[in-house]
């Protein structure tokens, strides 16, 4: 128990520095700054003209759903390159594994497309 | 070897194929067109495969290098889960039809669902275990969130799916601690390590986390807070899936993860359990008492029933797994029954969830009113109905196992619940003219809400050999 303890030391130490460092930066921006606000001060800075409209809008799903499917087959690619160098040792077991997980992402990609996500009128 | 493996996850890689071949013929065919024939054949494969995997039987199995187990557990749970699906498809068929929400997609998420849920049921591995979670909570997510122009169908989703996401992380953050201090992930190696000297104190906190992420997903306290409001939210139907098959899998998977795991540390787990269990029962009747929507009504509900049913977990016995999954078999039937009631509720062809609708419901649909009546009252657990023997097969395990104060905690608990139930009653028999409730004569709806109420009084003989069924399955699971 001590010996397991000990080993985790220098976490500790860095959370001590870690939390004790930011806590100072934040504490000094309050204690020490020199604060004298007026309305030119406080807006929102925008190349030096005034905001146009509100940074917080509503944007297109369809970017969602093309986001949604580079994350899949990046992680297509994450699986296929392990699975590529080490080709010779994976029997076939792990060949037609790949290609079951291959035909599934298909399947999906072929409901999306014909589904009409990937339109974008 | 790989064929044997195979052979032995067979049912979850039929009723996948089909979730797939389904999406595919449907979307490169007539698509929402196809969606009543789908939910039909759906029910019926699920159906078949219960059938299958109760009449199949035998030896246990063990695939994958043990990552996969197929036992006498898995099976109960796999056929109770595939049954309640099923009969929550079949109820739902009308109603999502007639609100422009069936798609085609409906019944095959539903599927996929299943699919992570027979594999939860079935886990010999943390991997295995967190891979069915997620197949499972990624298509509920979906589902629960089907009614897309609705805010609170979306906000239901939305809330789901980032608290869930949370437990996700609680649940995988204490499979790695168990993974760091056992030095493997499969269950069969956890326990060796538990039973060799004293359990590490980061085999500890690993469990914790472990149950703190399952507790989410099984609406215990303290961490149900997103229960009510996606019962609330989500589309009767689908709040109807929601309180019967997963709870079932979750359960499932708490009670493997618990015996086959940490079956050499009950005592290191139990108080956490019987804590989750005690304020599961009170926060659950108290709370529902202030409720005027019958769908938040019932999501209270399931929580208290989930305290009742970790009380049996929380004995650690045999006999405990037992009488959770009579409870939970019993639990699930009943509330087949009622959601097919509350499906029923509509007028001028929109659902109805106010509880003063029922006002005097009993002079319009005599019948209908009976059967509720005796379905909540076994839903509070009186005596001659089934549910008053579900209880009192827990309450049993808790006293038995050496939690007397639990099962004292349970009594008090049932008593407050039953308040609100009865209060349901006293509205359709004694309550104030008023509101008129109109009635969906469909009778899908009243052959469910009749057989329900039907299995809650004969049940009483023998149960349906469900009593010995759930012994020989707790026995293959606690050794």
């Amino acid at each position: 128990m001590e010996e397991m303890l000990r080993e985790y030391l220098p976490i500790l130490v860095f959370l001590a520095v870690a939390i004790g460092l930011g806590a100072i930066l934040i504490l000094a921006a309050a204690v020490l700054a020199v604060r004298n606000p007026d309305p030119e001060k406080v807006s929102a800075y925008e190349c030096g003209f005034n905001a146009f409209d509100d940074a917080r809008m509503k944007f297109d799903v369809r970017f969602y759903l093309v986001s949604i499917l580079f994350i899949i087959f990046d992680l297509e690619i994450a699986f296929l390159f392990p699975w590529a160098v080490s080709f010779k040792d994976v029997s076939m077991v792990g060949f037609w594994s790949m290609m079951v997980f291959l035909g599934v992402l298909t399947i999906g990609f072929a409901y999306e497309w014909k589904k009409g996500a990937l339109e974008w009128q | 070897m790989i064929q044997a493996d195979l052979n032995t996850i067979l049912p979850e890689i039929i009723l996948a194929v089909f979730a797939m071949l389904g999406l595919v013929a449907a979307v490169y065919t007539s698509k929402d067109k196809l969606a009543p024939a789908l939910v039909w054949v759906t029910g019926i494969l699920m159906v078949l495969l219960a059938i299958w995997i109760g009449a199949a039987g035998g030896v246990d199995k063990i695939a994958f290098n043990g990552m996969f187990i197929d036992d006498g557990f898995s099976r109960f749970a796999k056929i109770a889960i595939l049954l309640s699906a099923a009969c929550v498809l079949v109820m739902s068929q009308e109603y999502m039809k007639r609100r422009g929400l069936l798609r085609f997609e409906y019944p095959l998420l539903v599927a996929l669902s299943v699919v992570g849920m027979m594999v939860m049921v079935s886990a010999g591995d943390l991997m295995s275990l967190y891979m069915g979670l997620e197949l499972q909570s990624l298509a509920l997510y979906v589902v629960a969130s089907l009614r897309r122009d609705s805010a609170k169908s979306t906000e239901a989703g939305l809330k789901y799916f980032v608290l869930g996401a949370l437990s996700s992380g609680l649940l995988l953050y204490g499979a790695s601690l168990t993974y760091g201090y056992a030095g493997t992930t499969l269950f069969s190696g956890i326990i060796q390590t538990a039973i060799h000297g004293e359990v590490s104190v980061g085999l500890l906190f690993g469990l914790i986390f472990l149950i703190s992420g399952l507790a989410f997903k099984v609406s215990a306290v303290p961490f149900h807070m997103w229960t009510p409001d996606v019962y609330e939210g989500a589309p009767t139907p689908v709040t109807a899936f929601f309180a019967t098959a997963p709870k079932v899998a979750a359960l499932g998977l708490f009670a493997r993860l618990l015996h086959d795991a940490f079956g050499a540390a009950v005592s290191d787990w139990q108080q956490v359990i019987a804590l989750l269990s005690v304020a599961s029962m009170f926060l659950g009747s108290v709370a529902a008492i202030g409720q005027r929507d019958i769908k938040r009504l019932m999501a209270y509900s399931s929580i208290t029933h989930m305290g009742f049913a970790l009380m049996g977990l929380a004995a650690g016995t045999v006999f405990g797994v037992q009488a959770m999954l009579i409870y939970v078999a019993i639990y699930i039937t009943m509330n087949v029954g009622t959601f097919a009631f509350i499906l029923s509720m509509e007028r001028d062809g929109q659902p109805v969830t106010d509880i003063n609708a029922l006002n005097l419901y009993s002079k319009r649909e005599p019948g209908r009113a009976l059967a509720m009546l005796v379905l909540l009252f076994s839903l509070a657990g009186v005596p001659p109905m089934l549910g008053f023997f579900g209880k009192f097969y827990v309450l049993r395990a808790a006293y038995e196992g050496g939690l007397a104060w639990l099962a004292v905690a349970g009594v008090v608990a049932s008593v407050i619940g039953a308040f609100y139930y009865l209060r349901i009653v006293y509205y359709m028999y004694f309550g104030e003219e008023g509101s008129e409730l109109e009635t969906n004569r469909s009778p899908v709806l009243w052959v469910f809400l009749m057989a329900s109420a039907v299995i809650m009084l004969l049940g009483v003989v023998n149960m349906f050999g469900v009593e010995g069924a759930a012994a020989a399955a707790a026995a293959t699971l606690v050794n």
